[in-house]
């Protein structure tokens, strides 16, 4: 075997080991498109239905720890902004149905669960960590990223998107 | 030269092995929080096991627990 030879080895090598995912989607870009069924029925959703609202969207997993508690303040955000334009969507990337549906018996949610099993919408939005969310504005536009969810995220949640809501756009 | 192609082979073998790590993304790390992935048996397993475990070695508390062994305690 030849140095060259084994050089070419290397590089193809080096070619073939995992490269890690590229970054998230960030604030200030626009928000790929997204479409998943809701999970109470067959109906296809699209993110940019939701054009001209303010749009939570939140990805979840029965198996994601921190979602317990994201859900119920989500709930809140949902009792105190949905009359000034907020659209709440979170996205279950369980595998099944059944799974999603047995953390909402736990954790009841008041509202948009689309389920999306084949990971297309978290592909888009090249998740970072579980849970993600994004805040979107009324154009279209992703305003603001979450990775994880801490208690101390909900002051600063709420801040963003009582400011992107009262903003116009 | 030699020294060269020892360091060649061992990036290679480096690479090769590397190779068999995967990226998980993070909405596919539930496949990892499913029970069979966990490093311990499943608790009531694991209780039989100490329990058989125990009674082979003649004593209460076999394993490790303090006083155990003699049966004095």
């Amino acid at each position: 075997m030849t140095l060259r030879f084994s050089w070419a080895a290397l590089i193809g090598l080096a070619a073939i080991v995992p490269t890690p995912v590229a970054w998230s989607v960030a604030s200030g870009e626009a928000a790929p498109a997204c479409s998943a069924p809701l999970l109470d029925g067959g109906r296809t959703t699209n993110l940019a239905d939701y054009r001209g609202k303010v749009v939570y969207l939140d990805f979840w997993a029965s198996w994601c720890a921190p979602c317990r508690e994201s859900f119920p303040f989500m709930n809140e955000l949902q009792g105190e902004l949905a009359d000034t334009g907020l659209q709440i969507v979170a996205v279950s990337v369980d595998k099944t149905a059944d799974e999603a549906q047995r953390f909402l018996a736990r954790y009841p949610a008041k509202f948009t669960i689309v389920l999306d099993t084949k990971g297309a919408c978290p592909a888009a939005f090249r998740l970072e960590g579980m849970p993600s969310s994004y805040i979107i504005d009324r154009t279209g536009a992703v305003r603001a990223v979450h990775v994880g969810f801490r208690g101390s995220d909900r002051a600063e949640i709420r801040r963003q998107l009582t400011e992107i809501l009262n903003g116009g756009k | 030269m030699r020294m060269a192609r020892f360091g060649l082979g061992s990036a290679l073998v480096l690479i090769a092995t590397l190779g068999g790590c995967a990226a998980v993304p993070p909405w596919e790390r539930g496949t990892l929080a499913k029970p069979v992935m966990s490093v311990d048996p499943p608790t009531q397993e694991q209780q039989q096991k100490l329990r058989t475990y125990g009674a082979k070695e003649g004593g209460a508390a076999a394993t490790g627990v303090g006083g155990g062994g003699c049966g004095c305690n």
